[in-house]
């Protein structure tokens, strides 16, 4: 096999693997946050159970965010040596950045949030929360400034073969970084939220319905109904800026193989790439054309204007569908069960298991969105600077081979363990609230 | 000047290698020796180390982050060199880090798997370190007698996490487990020790480098103090560990003190080992330094955040000062 094909496949499964985890926690900080400043607010206990229980979600989120993330840190020198070549004084520094800035905070106040309550003062162990909260934000945003500034470089010049920066303001603040940060917190947020609204409703199922359950129930609802709209909005701008910037994705995502005006959006279709065009396509007419240029007859350029640097049509055009399609459902679940609940309603059964069924959705909208992004950006690894193939490392097969038998092994039983203990969790709430209420008494409240 | 930034980036590279070895180590070692403790006991050793090993683990990212940044050339050579060794050492450290969590969350009968998860990533990721370490010093030879060298090395430098566990718990825990953990340091120590020598002379052995660089006048000399400090501290740990067997439990600091002074000293000569090399006899900091003008701008990002760094690192081990208390949430 190709060692250029195993190493993509390994740095892919490696961070598929890793971003399930920054997504439920980047936000998830957040929410406990909440959590905790509901209860100071309302001296409510139920707030401070959801906390207790939410937290230990938390935690295990965290700690398989940060193993899988140092296996992340090996790799990009171990696959994409060229990589480092090529735009290392670009991307060194905003690594360096997030390390320093962002990665010691968390992991630091992580102790502290986690362990700290009886050690701290309350103010203390807020305070730790936002920071553990604050710290994975900040590393969403220099990871992202990275990933943003490879799919639409800026604030640099070519020398030598390497790139200079002449603007960290505009290596930073790239053209497509704002659209790629928010939508990516966005998703995060989703994430989280029907994370929290599956569980609590699988609880609710099994007549677990203490009002901590129900706070963290309506608390996933409100916050994903509310969060929804807005990622749809912000998705269709992003894709706006990825026509302008990135043409051949578009393409690919929309599957237009020829230049053409009034081009339809496609509902179905099997991309073909071998005849270069769409099997059985069912398109609703000029609908692409007009949300991509706002007007019914605009142009959108076909993947044959690109030559061969177009990227592969099929994975990027159905991950688009499984992302679009995930976020409409999400609208639709979450506003009808945002509907059910208001004034302290409760769900119907069928809507709880909806929920419960949705509880993992956010990382398939995830997954698929990141998909469309980075395989929609080759053959380029940096777009119009370094093609994916230079980067390579001369890396031999069966060394790959190996290392990445082990880590889908590993990653395939942590997948499953991190599930089913999440549901383990779940059940075994109502004694966990027990022992919280112990610990309730011995505070000082 | 600009030869001053890759001699900046080394240092702290270096720097951030060793207070990594330090801290990890530390917890890596309780991760060892929780195989001979009850489950009573597991729990509390666990305890102790656990609002810590996060925040341990990021200084080998930043470790490993400064070498892929300022010299992104020995990065490549290094890592492909190890490359083996590097997935087995991570996925000691997956199964480790996730078995903190799995054990307490996760069903009843699974929890006994997750603790010997817990153990067995330990163990791997502290032989992988160290093997790493071997291979790393022939400058990536896989001969048989290399991979002998290495895999010694592996031990050793696992014997030295364990006396660096055991001496933590003497900090950090009382009676019965107080009483093991002496005990485990002691066993320790000797093996430890004994890892030391062997290492020290079978370095200049299969490397005539270093056997020039160290034996030769007035190196000899000069380097003295290194091994006979080594001996020292041996002797004094060794001595207190004794006293608190027999009962005389005042100085608990010392051992710890003396475990992370022997790793120092055997830090430091490492480092004379190999300098000015990054790649043993290939490649130098020089040759592997990236342009100045991202060192610099990395540069300003360090000198503001590790002082804060170091700051709240302090803070979390003062809310965490005396022996451990059970961990909830
Ligand atoms: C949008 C968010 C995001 C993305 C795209 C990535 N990460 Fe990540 N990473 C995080 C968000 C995050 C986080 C939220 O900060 C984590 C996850 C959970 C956690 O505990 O921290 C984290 C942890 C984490 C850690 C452990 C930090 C520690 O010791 O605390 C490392 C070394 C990396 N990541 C490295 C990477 C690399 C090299 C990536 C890219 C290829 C990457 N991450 C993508
Ligand atoms: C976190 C979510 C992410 C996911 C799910 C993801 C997914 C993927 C996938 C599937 C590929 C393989 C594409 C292909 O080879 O066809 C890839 C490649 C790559 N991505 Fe990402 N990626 C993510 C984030 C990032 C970030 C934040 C960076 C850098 C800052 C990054 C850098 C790379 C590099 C260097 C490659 C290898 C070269 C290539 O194949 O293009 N990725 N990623
Ligand atoms: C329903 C309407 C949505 C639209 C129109 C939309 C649009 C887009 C577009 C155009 C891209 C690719 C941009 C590029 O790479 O240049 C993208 C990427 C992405 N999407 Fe969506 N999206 C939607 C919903 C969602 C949902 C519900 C989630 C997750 C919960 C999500 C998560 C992501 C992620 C993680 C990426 C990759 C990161 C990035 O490039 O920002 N999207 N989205």
């Amino acid at each position: 096999m190709d060692p250029l094909v195993l190493a993509r496949i390994q740095f892919a499964a490696n961070i598929s693997f890793h971003i399930l985890f920054p997504t439920v926690t980047i936000a998830m900080g957040w929410l406990l946050l909440f959590f905790k400043l509901r209860h100071r607010a309302t001296g409510e206990k139920k707030w401070m159970d959801a906390y207790g229980f939410w937290v230990k979600i938390f935690a295990l989120s965290f700690a398989l965010g940060v193993v899988s993330g140092i296996t992340m840190s090996f790799q990009f020198g171990t696959n994409w040596p060229g990589y480092m070549q090529t735009v290392g004084n670009i991307a060194g520094p905003l690594l360096a950045y997030e390390v320093l800035s962002a990665f010691f905070l968390e992991a630091t106040f992580l102790g502290v949030m986690l362990f700290g309550r009886r050690r701290v003062s309350e103010n203390m162990h807020t305070l730790a929360t936002f920071l553990v909260a604050a710290g994975t934000t900040l590393s969403a945003f220099w990871i992202l400034a990275l990933n943003s500034w490879m799919q639409t470089p800026a604030g640099f010049e070519m020398i030598g073969g390497q790139a200079h920066v002449t603007s960290w303001w505009q290596v930073i603040f790239n053209p497509s970084f704002p659209y790629r940060l928010v939508h990516m917190l966005l998703a995060s947020g989703l994430t989280a939220s029907f994370l929290m609204a599956g569980v609590s409703a699988y609880q609710w199922l099994r007549s677990d319905r203490a009002p901590a359950v129900m706070a963290a129930l309506r608390t996933g609802v409100f916050v994903a109904a509310m969060l929804i709209p807005v990622q749809i909005f912000v998705g269709d701008q992003h894709g706006l800026n990825t026509f302008e910037h990135q043409p051949a994705k578009v393409a690919a995502m929309e599957g237009v193989w020829d230049t053409e005006r009034g081009a339809p959006a496609l509902a179905f279709g099997l991309p073909n790439a071998k005849d270069r065009r769409n099997d059985y396509a069912i398109g609703i007419p000029k609908l692409a054309s007009l949300i991509l240029t706002h007007h019914v007859d605009g142009e959108i350029r076909g993947l044959n204007e690109f030559g061969d640097r177009h990227p592969p049509v099929a994975p990027v055009f159905w991950g688009f569908r499984v992302m679009v399609g995930t976020g409409v459902l999400m609208l639709g679940i979450s506003w009808w069960c945002a509907f059910r609940l208001r004034r302290g309603g409760e769900p119907s059964p069928w809507l709880a298991r909806a929920l419960v069924g949705m509880t993992f959705s956010g990382w398939l909208a995830t997954l698929a969105g990141w998909y469309v992004t980075e395989i929609g950006r080759q053959p380029y690894l940096v777009t119009g600077v370094l093609l994916t193939r230079d980067a390579a490392a001369a890396t031999p097969v069966p060394l790959l081979g190996i290392s990445l038998t082990l880590y889908l092994t590993i990653y395939a039983l942590l997948i499953v363990s991190y599930v089913s203990v999440v549901f383990h969790l779940a059940r075994k709430r109502k004694l966990v609230d027990r022992d919280a209420e112990d610990l309730g008494q011995e505070l000082p409240q | 000047m600009n030869d001053l930034y890759p001699l900046i980036f080394v240092f702290l590279m270096a720097l951030s290698m060793l207070i990594y070895v330090v801290l990890d180590g530390y917890d890596l070692g309780v991760g060892i020796l929780l195989r001979r403790a009850s489950d009573a006991h597991k729990d509390e050793m666990i305890s102790s180390i656990g609002p810590f090993w996060d925040a341990n683990e990021t200084w080998l990212v930043l470790g490993v982050g400064i070498l892929l940044v300022a010299f992104p050339q020995a990065h490549g050579v290094i890592l492909g060199g190890l490359y083996l060794p590097v997935a087995f050492m991570l996925i000691g450290l997956i199964l480790r880090g996730v078995a903190f969590d799995f054990r307490v969350k996760a069903h009843d009968d699974h929890r006994k798997w997750w603790n010997r998860a817990f153990y067995a990533g330990s163990l791997l990721a502290a032989v992988s370190q160290g093997f790493m370490l071997g291979i790393y010093l022939l400058g990536f030879d896989y001969s048989f007698a290399s991979v002998v060298f290495a895999a010694f090395v592996g031990l050793g430098l696992a014997a030295g996490y364990t006396l660096l566990g055991a001496t933590w718990l003497i900090l950090k825990t009382e009676n019965a487990l107080l009483d093991r953990a002496v005990r485990w340091a002691r066993g320790s120590l000797w093996l430890t020790g004994f890892g030391i020598v062997a290492v020290s002379v079978a370095t200049p052995w299969v490397s005539s480098r270093i056997f020039d660089k160290w034996f030769s006048m007035p190196n000899l000399l000069l380097l003295a103090p290194i091994p006979l400090l080594t001996a020292v501290l041996f002797f004094a740990c060794e001595r207190q560990l004794k006293h608190m067997i027999e009962g005389r439990p005042h100085r608990a600091w010392l051992p710890f003190a003396s475990a992370v002074g022997l790793f120092v000293l055997a830090f430091v000569g490492l480092a004379y080992s190999l300098f000015p090399y990054l790649v043993v006899d290939r490649l130098t900091y020089l040759d592997a330094a990236t342009a100045p003008e991202s060192m610099k701008v990395m540069l300003i990002g360090i000198a503001i955040t590790l002082p804060a760094i170091l700051g709240y690192t302090v803070y979390s081990y003062r809310v965490f000062w005396g022996k451990t208390r059970e961990l909830s949430y």
